[in-house]
């Protein structure tokens, strides 16, 4: 063994770009199972696209339609705090760490009006799960995308708490950077959602 | 020199191996090392094999006379359920993510896969699955009954009236079993993608990870849909939704179409590995490069994209229109041409080659002749007329057994013993080895040939008693069934006991080329001393350049030629 090998400066300086290569592999690795995530959202909405083009009394008795301009609104919000979040990340390269804390809050917050908008309609609704297929796939979709959320907003909330823990902010990229994908993604999910059942009634 | 550094030095000379690689208790434990991961997956998927095997034989014995005798018919549905269940979901996807997860890193140079906790995580569930789905014996009503894919509405029957039941423990079963493959999957692709050895192009890289990659990725972008469907037949089974019930406008052909979409790329899981295998044993075995490396790489990548595009062929007789058949027919037929170009290169590389017929040898080439087989009868398959002539026949399941026992099986156990010295660093028993081959390639011609004139005269796939005029291949069929049962047995008895007091193996014993030959056997924790740096192709038997212009093992490199 050579002794350049020991040299303990060397020894760190290997293991900084061990540690950079395996937040590579993470990330990589994160982004391979976001593209898997998107065939099961592809799978439900191909299912409903076949259903509501099939089944001819598609809508259950009594309802006439679903209500828009809440369900925009929520829209507008979620999508807008995909801009915040970008924003969020923007002042952590920055390093500046109360920029971040204050966006990435705002970010959480946007996402949780988006779930109590989402309850809030969810209550008023005519109809339930296991009023036909209709019934079926709206809360199915919507659920599920709802559950991605919740799960957004959660990792959203242990980033930030990790914001708070001393020299964190050199580990804590990966999780901020896949939390903030993983945002864009369940916005982009959204958009797609939103048009598919709200807008082409 | 600081203190920390000679510490460090003095620790690593009093334990070269930390978590010694023959310590079997370390095979028990919860090990983030891909090797003993490996090995596990490969132990547990084997006790599986032999819980379906038995399952098997009881219907073999069933259908040995014309009546139903043996097993009352709900008993006879529990049994090709779980058959088929657990042959797919317990015994080839573990078995080849086992491997897979064994050899990739060795393969392509790297010290583990690119998540390890990620990877003990997905083969952890294997046993809680494993455990959920034999749970359902035990359960009021048994277990499902509705074959093992599960197509409503008569999945949906609820007997028992119970919540819990055999149906719903095989949707969560199954649903969790996606959950593990999909880890699975994200580890084997990040791991190939990104943690090739040096000098490792992706035309030097073993056609082996190639295949490994490709069925990967069919797990990736597949099993989603089969997801999908679970869980809306999850919901429909216990909270009352209507996806799939037609008695409610639910549409049981859309089930059909997430379950084949993922289930029928499945086979090509399933069997991606298997040429992959085929491709390492074959040179060796022949002492020849392996003919047309380049085109048998690309046929797998070809294969992986035309396997999402033939799904309906499972469905022309489910009232799919006639234009679509059509399209599926033709998109089915086409993957005949990359899988030919396989089979014409493992031929290529055969021909002339001085062959040594040890056993990894014979199992590589009696489970090509298997699969050369099953290729004419799924192409005949392929063809709508014929399909729809002997659709539900036995002869669907002679041809699926050629490709999962003849080719698979057959195909895992060329690996087993082709790898077995590099695992275990023990030398298997050659003449056991031989034996076991016999009785398999005898086994599997004797059980699955019969299905064919059965399927062709009319018999009825999934039935406990049938017309004595199909007496005669049956009983011809059953014997083969048990004689594969008993084939079984000089292979665990060879594995135990070489496993135990067979003869050291060396690092090489077959004198092959790979990344994995030049590290000691059993492979140390971490795999390499110094990570290799790749300089020429994988397969240059007959040449004298070398694979790696470093020493992996931190010895002198061995020559070949």
């Amino acid at each position: 063994m050579s002794t350049a090998n020991l040299d303990p400066t060397l020894n760190a300086h290997s293991v900084h770009a061990a540690e950079h290569e395996e937040e590579d592999h993470r990330m990589f690795g994160f982004i391979v199972f976001l593209l898997s995530e998107s065939v099961i959202f592809l799978s439900f909405f191909v299912g409903y696209t076949v259903y509501k083009t099939n089944i001819t009394d598609w809508l259950p008795s009594g309802v006439e339609g679903l209500e828009v301009r809440e369900p925009l609104i929520n829209t507008i919000v979620l999508v807008s705090s995909s801009f915040v979040i970008y924003f969020a990340e923007r002042f952590l390269h920055k390093e500046n760490l109360w920029g971040f804390r204050a966006f990435w809050l705002l970010t959480m917050a946007m996402g949780s009006f988006f779930l109590y908008g989402q309850a809030v309609e969810w209550m008023g609704l005519p109809f339930g799960f296991t009023d036909g297929v209709f019934g079926g796939t709206f809360y199915l979709l919507t659920g599920f995308h709802g559950l991605h959320v919740m799960t957004g907003v959660l990792l959203q909330g242990i980033m930030l708490g990790r914001s708070f823990l001393p020299n964190n902010y050199a580990g804590g990229e990966f999780g901020v950077a896949a939390t903030s994908l993983f945002w864009h993604f369940v916005d982009v999910i959204w958009i797609i959602l939103f048009i598919l059942i709200y807008v082409w009634q | 020199m600081s203190n920390a550094s000679l510490d460090a030095i003095a620790a690593k000379s009093d334990q070269p191996f930390p978590g010694a690689p023959n310590n079997w208790r370390r095979f028990f434990s919860f090990s983030t090392d891909h090797k003993v991961i490996g090995i596990q997956y490969m132990v547990t998927a084997f006790v599986f094999f032999l819980i379906g095997g038995l399952l098997a034989m009881v219907m073999r014995g069933e259908l040995i006379t014309p009546e139903a005798d043996l097993v009352d018919r709900t008993v006879y549905n529990a049994l090709f359920t779980m058959h088929g269940t657990i042959m797919l979901f317990m015994w080839t996807f573990p078995m080849l993510n086992g491997l897979s997860n064994y050899l990739v890193p060795l393969m392509i140079g790297a010290r583990d896969m690119a998540f390890p906790r990620l990877n003990a995580a997905a083969f952890w569930l294997v046993p809680v699955f494993g455990t959920l789905l034999m749970a359902s014996f035990f359960v009021p009503g048994g277990p499902s009954q509705s074959g093992w894919w599960a197509y409503p509405p008569v999945s949906l029957q609820n007997p028992t009236g119970n919540l819990i039941n055999g149906q719903v423990l095989w949707l969560l079963a199954v649903a969790l079993s996606g959950v593990s493959s999909i880890m699975g999957a994200v580890n084997f692709v990040t791991t190939i993608f990104r943690m090739r050895a040096p000098g490792m192009g992706w035309f030097r890289m073993p056609a082996f990870c190639w295949t490994v990659l490709s069925a990967q990725m069919i797990q990736l972008f597949g099993l989603p849909s089969l997801t999908a469907g679970a869980v809306m037949l999850l919901l429909d089974l216990t909270a009352g939704t209507s996806f799939f019930d037609p008695a409610k406008g639910g549409d049981p052909v859309l089930y059909q179409h997430f379950f084949w979409f993922y289930s029928h790329p499945a086979v090509y899981v399933i069997i991606l590995p298997i040429f992959g295998t085929f491709s390492e044993v074959f040179p060796v075995y022949a002492r020849k490069p392996l003919f047309g490396y380049r085109f048998v790489v690309v046929s797998s990548v070809i294969i992986t994209v035309l396997s999402a595009m033939v799904w309906v062929h499972h469905m022309f007789a489910s009232g799919t229109p006639s234009w679509m058949r059509m399209l599926f027919m033709f998109s089915t037929m086409l993957i005949s041409v990359p899988t030919g170009v396989k089979v014409f290169a493992w031929v290529a590389t055969v021909w002339g080659g001085k062959l040594r017929l040890d056993t990894p040898m014979l199992f590589a080439l009696g489970g090509l002749v298997c699969f050369l087989f099953a290729g004419i009868t799924g192409v005949m398959l392929g063809a709508v007329p014929f399909d729809i002539h002997v659709n539900n026949t036995y002869f669907v399941v002679g041809h699926f057994h050629y490709v999962i026992y003849g080719a698979t099986v057959m195909g895992i156990y060329a690996a087993i013993y082709h790898w077995f010295p590099k695992m275990t660093g023990h030398m298997y028993y050659e003449g056991l080895g031989k034996l076991h081959f016999a009785l398999t390639f005898i086994g599997v011609n004797l059980n699955f040939f019969p299905m064919h004139p059965l399927g062709l005269m009319g018999m009825p796939r999934r039935v406990s008693s049938y017309d004595p005029e199909f007496a005669y291949w049956n009983v011809i069929a059953s014997l083969g069934g048990f004689l594969l049962g008993v084939s079984t047995l000089p292979f665990i008895l060879n594995i135990v006991s070489s496993w135990v007091l067979g003869k050291r193996a060396p690092a090489n014993p077959w004198n092959a080329i790979g990344l994995e030959w030049l590290i000691p056997s059993p492979p140390p924790v971490e795999n390499f001393e110094e990570i290799p740096i790749v300089v020429s192709g994988p397969y240059g038997y007959g040449s004298n350049e070398s694979l790696v212009s470093n020493n992996p093992a931190g010895e002198l490199i061995s020559e070949h030629s």
